[in-house]
């Protein structure tokens, strides 16, 4: 039986839980190291699965918005961790399995009601990076977006 | 909320384990009734054996639909597999890839699962069966490709519709399933080209 | 007949160290990083990304440095790479209409909601060479605008306010999308799979049909309802937690093109649609296909087919260009016995013509003459 099993997990919203393995696909390694570094106490993470490469078949839709169908592949890692008896999981694109692991463990941290605290500061970090640099490519492009003029000839 | 059977039991080490007990497998379809051993230790959810276990980590993946016996289907088996190898998880028999039967349970009409097509004879099912033991059975007389002259064996627990089942599944030929016979941590292949007899006593 | 031949180990293990030379090239000069052909080749990269059908930049880069710039090698060596990778699960479709746009514009609508979007784009500009990219010259900051905050609406939604245009695309219910990763081809096929063909298919082959097309052959009067590029969340469901999950985002050009069509028994006059959708940023990739996939859908509207474009088997057959070059490249291969057997053949034949010519003057032209 894995240490401290007897915790038990928070109740964390299974929306709440996407959204937070959706912004930790999206930390940079660094990111997850910093985090990790700056716990004060780091629970040790039993590997259940993974790190593993591998791939994920894209799926676009005909037209848009018909039926689906398969574009290509991207590569994607995954691992799994088991960390106080709650079992994190850890997925993003490209192959960096340490940036996977590190996800997983945030993942299970999160499940914790001792280290959530420690987690959802992370979370608020990669969620502030990731809408700064979309205000700043949107405005990029919004200062590319075409201002029409009529020109009028002639007398009325 | 975590499931200590569904994420763990698999093998410890992935990569060397599934080769070896590929091996294993590869020999043994080879050489019918040839009786390896699967080195490799699984912990699959009960009522699984260790060698199906094993052999479903190392054969079972994104690309393989699964059928389960009821019993097994109400098992965490399907949760263990679809997190270890991503296997789907099928009710029709038609649609697997590999099927597993626990011991003792009763063992399906082959010609309910794909013997592939003519052109794709491989787009077949594998059943993966556990039996009682290797011994003691009634003997079987093997031959066919892989066996020299002839080779008995004498598994216990299947049906006395055993040699029926395997020759209506060999007239077939090119199609038709493929078995894998496991007890305890052992092996047996039975591939479609074995012809399978009751030996008189 | 093969027959093996021994020997030239020696040869080729020279010729692999002399390729690591000549793609290191010059050792005075810095080795370039991959870093600097994701930031810097990046068009290169998305080509070899798309046409491999694999989405990784640092990979990518990789193989591209690897087959110094040889962008099919390149592609081949990403194909391979991935039949080393297990398969983890198809993803949620991606929401085109949900992209964090960095280019749009469309030829059918000048004031369209989102507006016209220009971008990082190759239009407009002289196609003069700058010398000032000889030299490290500082790179201005890009201007930033605020941004109007309505949605970048699909000009084709806009169309089927009126009705006017053909909805996206159907297939019949139960349809499991085709994947010619795991099936072989077989003819004729369901537009999924063709897409998925043509989404991987070779940049120059499906332009050159794609002209052929505006061309006359095959009948096509396309109007671009718009291009996108941006941004694309990635999905996968987990059985384990039951609910999808975002992998990241990755970048994507999406083509509507949009042709008229006279009608028929079936269908009124109405405009139908060409989809192009190809990874990263290539919008000749993605117009190109929009305009073959309309011409292939030649089932649907009773067309016939007259023209290469229209023709799926050969449209699919060849477009994909690592088949295309193991087929052509292994021509340089040895076939010495093969060709000694020709030889053969040929001498026979030659032989018994001489002899024929000598034993029979005139003969042949007697033939010729009938």
């Amino acid at each position: 039986m894995a240490p401290g099993v007897n915790q038990i997990p928070s109740d964390i919203a299974p929306e709440r839980r996407r959204e937070a393995m959706g912004l930790l696909a999206k930390a940079t390694r660094s990111e997850l190291e910093q985090a990790w570094a700056a716990l004060p106490k780091r629970p040790e993470a039993e590997p259940v699965r993974g790190p593993e490469t591998g791939l994920v078949m894209v799926r676009g839709r005909i037209g848009g918005g018909g039926q689906p169908f398969n574009l290509g592949e991207v590569t994607a890692t995954r691992a799994s961790v088991r960390l106080q008896g709650v079992v994190g999981h850890g997925q993003a694109l490209g192959t960096d399995g340490e940036k996977a692991r590190l996800a997983a463990v945030f993942d299970a941290l999160l499940q914790l009601p001792e280290h959530a605290p420690a987690a959802e500061r992370l979370l608020a970090e990669i969620a502030e990076r990731i809408e700064g640099e979309d205000t700043r490519k949107a405005r990029e492009t919004a200062a590319t977006r075409v201002d029409f003029f009529t020109m009028v000839r002639g007398d009325d | 909320m975590a499931d200590t059977q569904i994420f763990s039991g698999a093998f410890a080490e992935p990569v060397l384990a599934a080769q070896s007990v590929f091996r294993t497998v590869m020999d043994c379809m080879a050489r019918p009734g040839t009786i390896g051993t699967i080195a490799a230790t699984a912990r699959p959810p009960q009522p699984l054996g260790v060698a199906a276990g094993a052999v479903a980590l190392t054969l079972c993946d994104h690309d393989t639909p699964v059928w389960l016996t009821p019993q097994l289907a109400r098992s965490k088996l399907p949760g263990w597999l679809s997190f270890h190898t991503g296997a789907p998880i099928t009710g029709e028999k038609h649609e697997a890839r590999f099927a597993f039967v626990e011991k003792e349970a009763v063992l399906p009409g082959f010609a309910l699962f794909s013997p592939g097509t003519q052109e794709y004879p491989d787009r077949s099912a594998t059943l993966v069966v556990e039996v009682d033991s290797f011994e003691d059975g009634r003997p079987l007389k093997l031959s066919g490709p892989g066996i020299r002259d002839e080779a008995v064996i004498a598994p216990q627990g299947l049906p006395d519709t055993f040699v029926a089942l395997a020759e209506a599944n060999r007239a077939m030929f090119p199609r038709g399933v493929d078995l894998i016979l496991v007890a305890g941590d052992r092996v047996l292949c039975l591939p479609r080209t074995t012809v399978i007899k009751n030996r008189e006593a | 007949m093969y027959v093996a031949v021994k020997g030239g180990e020696a040869a080729i293990a020279n010729a692999h160290r002399l390729l690591a030379d000549r793609r290191r090239g010059d050792r005075s000069l810095p080795s370039i990083t991959i870093e600097q052909i994701v930031a810097q080749l990046g068009l290169a990269v998305d080509r070899v990304m798309a046409e491999a059908s694999l989405y990784d930049r640092a990979i990518a880069a990789l193989a591209i440095r690897q087959s110094r710039g040889d962008m099919i090698e390149a592609i081949f060596i990403l194909r391979a790479y991935r039949t080393t990778l297990p398969r983890f699960g198809y993803s949620v479709p991606v929401e085109t209409s949900r992209m964090l746009v960095e280019r749009r514009v469309s030829a059918t609508y000048k004031d369209l909601p989102g507006g016209q979007l220009l971008g990082p784009t190759f239009d407009y500009t002289h196609r003069l060479l700058d010398p000032s990219l000889l030299r490290d010259e500082q790179v201005e900051e890009p201007l930033q605008r605020d941004g109007e905050q309505e949605p970048v609406m699909r000009v084709s939604d806009i169309l089927a306010g009126e009705g006017l245009v053909e909805g996206d695309g159907e297939l019949p219910a139960g349809h499991v999308p085709g994947d010619l990763t795991r099936e072989p081809l077989e003819f004729p096929m369901a537009r999924d799979l063709r897409l998925q063909a043509l989404a991987r298919g070779d940049e120059g082959f499906l332009l050159s049909l794609a002209y052929s097309t505006q061309r006359g052959y095959g009948n096509n009067h396309p109007f671009v309802g718009e291009v996108r590029m941006g941004e694309v969340e990635v999905e996968l469901d987990l059985p384990e937690l039951g609910f999808a999950v975002s992998l990241g985002r990755i970048q994507v050009t999406e083509c509507q093109m949009i042709t008229q069509f006279k009608g028929s028994v079936k269908s009124p006059p109405q405009f139908t649609r060409g989809y192009g959708l190809v990874f990263g940023q290539n919008e000749r990739k993605a117009m190109s296909m929009s305009l073959v996939d309309r011409a292939l859908r030649t089932d649907e509207f009773e067309e016939d087919v007259v023209s290469p474009a229209q023709d799926e088997e050969f449209v699919i057959s060849h477009s994909d260009n690592v088949q295309a070059t193991g087929f052509v490249e292994h021509l340089k291969l040895p076939h010495y016995v093969d060709f000694q057997a020709e030889l053969d053949l040929m001498r026979r034949m030659r032989r018994e013509h001489d002899e024929r010519s000598r034993e029979e003057p005139g003969d042949d032209t007697l033939e010729a003459a009938q």
